[in-house]
């Protein structure tokens, strides 16, 4: 079986929740006392259906006023897969849930009101889907029941959908249209007897057939060291175990290898799952390896194959998602969290903002704002070894860290 | 080939990687072990991540004093097996000491107490980071829960200010005083924590699976009436039953459900076919629709 993690995205009232709530329970997922709980609260309110939304909105603030704040992860499965859904909010001051959610997944779901249509929102939430390269998206057109049905409205919004494609920069991505109705329950896990004039999959039909080759970003094999086993006991007296993720691509018994930042080869002696031995660590497994010699490595340090070097530099220029009130500046300094590795970073200049709703660039900014995209250039006091995003989804990210509130303030994209 | 191929092995691998992080990037870690499932798989998974060597934290255990006794008695086995160090604070010191009150009535329960004592451990030992069995898939107010949940000097959560959480990069910086919550098997459900138990034969106690038990029904629901710790009415019938636990909290707030399953195959298999969620037999969940939101927010657990 396999997992697929989905990120949504949408506007206030778009019905992601609602929609999210359909599928658990079309899939059958709901348990009873929390069907029962639904139905309770729906029937206190006064509704004339049940409210799904109510399945997923956590936080009393929500349930309040009726919509969804903060990352919440629903988890279903079929037959087929385990899905992972990470229902994010649509306010344009959430923007940084958005970024995170869609960070950790492969697919995602992007609503849009057929009553309203393409608007500058749904711009938004395409751009960080192709800025984040997320392989699988669907345009899932809501409230389809709200415009009769319409086919005209259906191809009306996907040929605004279409003229937005042309823009984006990551052409590989792959887009699907399927006009629903989370309310009602068309073409979200059944297919609609309403809209006979749609030939497509149902939303989870679409979602049950992608293919892991279509969805997982794959790179070449970077080891960052986590963390450095020693067990200093009489059996395991010389014992050096390298603790890590593997990630890109796979490694095996044997390899050449380089530590980074030191350049000292040396060759994979074992790789270690527990208590057994391996031939191959596979792509993100979390292994322990030893090496033929005895070299110094500590946290932070990479481990990589001898012909396939990742960029050895103490600087670097990246996409920024700006995640905090308090402004980026030219000159101020950060903590910079790259994988497992953190540096001290300087801001050196801003080059220019994105406009995240496809409207072009903005040059001559002096700092950016919560919810900004801008391309900056740093100076580390220490090099990183990195690859370019659009090469290595994992090795081509960090985290920004403020030092002096110590919260996680961006994302960066290197370029 | 190794490890990609199978949805619990993905699962495996992230709560390991957690783990790692959390001995790497804190000084003094340490497991909330209650003697449930949830925590014993992850004793098993920080077994793993750290292999030959031995688990480099302490377990600690905030005994509610209304523990199954079947619990205790395999959390002290465990503990001794593999050679772990183990805290225990009791919740009845922090009521000994007037910190806290103990509820009466029929519904009178410990859990909420735990809350004092755990944060009067986490200060005593100085702990920065707290391991933790929490699940997202349990409740409304976890599904919005971080892996690296940071806590004030009051324990509390700020769940409209939560550090975002990117790729699989865990910001571990704190302040002094603060410490940071940790839920390795965040994305974990109920059925993939027994699929795993399963998978990996781990062994968990023994109220987990169907025995003979004295109970008695209330709301629908079945509680136990053996060892004299859930309050019961004099008109409310004592009758035995098969049953077995799906969570093994404290026994006060903690119900039985019906079953045959005698085997954890067994288990697996009723779980698989169940109607009614994990929380559906915690009665402290059920005192309002924010019960786990409140709960957090005054730093429970």
């Amino acid at each position: 079986m396999e997992v697929l993690k989905i990120a949504t995205a949408g506007s206030v009232d778009d019905g992601k929740s609602t929609l999210i709530g359909r599928i658990l329970y079309d899939t059958k997922s709901l348990t009873t006392d929390k069907l029962e709980a639904i139905e309770k609260t729906s029937k206190q309110r006064g509704y004339d259906y049940l409210d799904f939304s109510l399945a997923t909105d956590g936080l009393v603030a929500e349930r309040e006023q009726g919509i969804t704040i903060d990352v919440a992860h629903i988890y279903f499965s079929t037959k087929k897969k385990s899905y992972i859904i990470a229902d994010t909010p649509g306010h344009v001051e959430y923007t940084r849930n958005m970024v995170t959610g869609a960070s950790t997944s492969q697919a995602s779901i992007i609503l849009i009101d057929a009553r309203k249509g393409v608007i500058e929102q749904t711009n938004r939430h395409f751009f960080i889907n192709n800025l984040l390269r997320i392989k699988d998206v669907v345009v899932a057109i809501n409230k389809m029941d709200l415009v009769d049905y319409s086919e005209e409205v259906y191809n009306k919004i996907k040929a605004d959908f279409e003229d937005l494609m042309s823009k984006r920069d990551y052409q590989g991505q792959n887009i699907s249209f399927i006009p629903v109705s989370a309310l009602k329950g068309d073409n979200v896990v059944n297919k609609s007897e309403k809209m006979s004039w749609y030939k497509g999959e149902s939303l989870l039909e679409h979602l049950e057939k992608l293919d892991k080759a279509d969805i997982f970003n794959t790179g070449t094999p970077r080891f960052p060291v986590q963390y450095v086993i020693r067990p200093k006991t009489e059996e395991y007296h010389d014992y050096r175990g390298y603790a890590g993720k593997v990630y890109g691509g796979n490694l095996s018994v044997g390899d050449e290898v380089v530590v980074l930042p030191s350049q000292t080869k040396s060759r994979i002696k074992d790789i270690y799952f527990y208590n057994e031995k391996f031939e191959t660590a596979s792509r993100r497994s979390s292994v322990t390896i030893t090496l033929e010699d005895d070299v110094n490595v500590s946290r932070g340090d990479m481990i990589v194959k001898a012909d396939d070097l990742p960029t050895i530099e103490k600087q670097f220029t990246a996409n920024v998602c700006w995640m905090d009130s308090k402004q980026l500046t030219p000159g101020a300094k950060y903590t910079v969290q790259h994988g497992v590795n953190k540096v001290l970073a300087k801001v050196n200049a801003i080059h220019h903002k994105i406009n995240p709703d496809y409207s072009g660039i903005e040059e001559d900014v002096t700092g950016i704002g919560m919810n900004d995209i801008a391309e900056v250039s740093f100076k580390l006091n220490k090099p990183i070894f990195y690859d370019k995003f659009k090469d290595h989804r994992t090795n081509g990210s960090f985290i920004i860290i403020d030092p002096q509130s110590n919260s996680t303030v961006g994302a960066g994209f290197i370029q | 080939m190794k490890k990609d191929t199978s949805y619990i092995n993905a699962l495996e691998n992230e709560a390991i990687y957690i783990i790692r992080e959390v001995a790497a990037q804190f000084e003094r870690p340490v497991l909330l072990f209650s003697g449930g499932k949830d925590s014993i798989t992850l004793v098993r998974l920080a077994q793993k991540a750290f292999y030959p060597a031995k688990i480099p934290f302490p377990l600690m255990h905030i005994d509610t004093g209304h523990n199954f006794p079947e619990t205790i008695e395999f959390r002290d086995r465990l503990v001794e097996e593999l050679g772990l160090e183990l805290i225990v604070r009791n919740v009845q010191d922090s009521i000994d000491q007037g910190k806290v009150k103990e509820e009466s009535g029929r519904y009178a329960s410990r859990n909420m107490l735990q809350t004092t004592t755990l944060l009067d451990a986490i200060e005593e030992f100085k702990f920065d980071a707290c391991i933790g069995g929490a699940r997202r898939d349990e409740e409304k107010a976890r599904a919005k829960e971080r892996i690296f949940s940071v806590r004030d000097d009051f324990g509390q959560w700020d769940e409209k200010n939560q550090r975002p959480e990117l790729f699989d990069m865990l910001n571990g910086e704190i302040e002094l005083g603060q410490n940071v919550r940790v839920f390795p098997i965040s994305n974990w459900t109920e059925l993939d924590v027994w699929s795993y138990i399963e998978k990996e034969n781990i062994e968990i106690p023994s109220i987990y699976f169907a025995h003979k038990r004295k109970v008695f029904l209330r709301d629908g629901m079945i509680w136990s009436a053996e060892d004299g710790i859930v309050y019961r009415d004099d008109e409310e019938e004592v009758i035995e039953e098969m049953v077995r636990f799906r969570t093994v909290g404290d026994m006060s707030c903690t119900a039985a459900v019906l079953s045959d399953a005698t085997t954890i195959n067994k288990v697996v298999e009723e779980i698989r076919d169940s109607s009614i969620s994990e929380r559906g037999a915690r009665i402290d969940d059920k005192r309002s629709e924010a019960a786990m939101e409140k709960r957090k927010q005054q730093g429970y657990f």
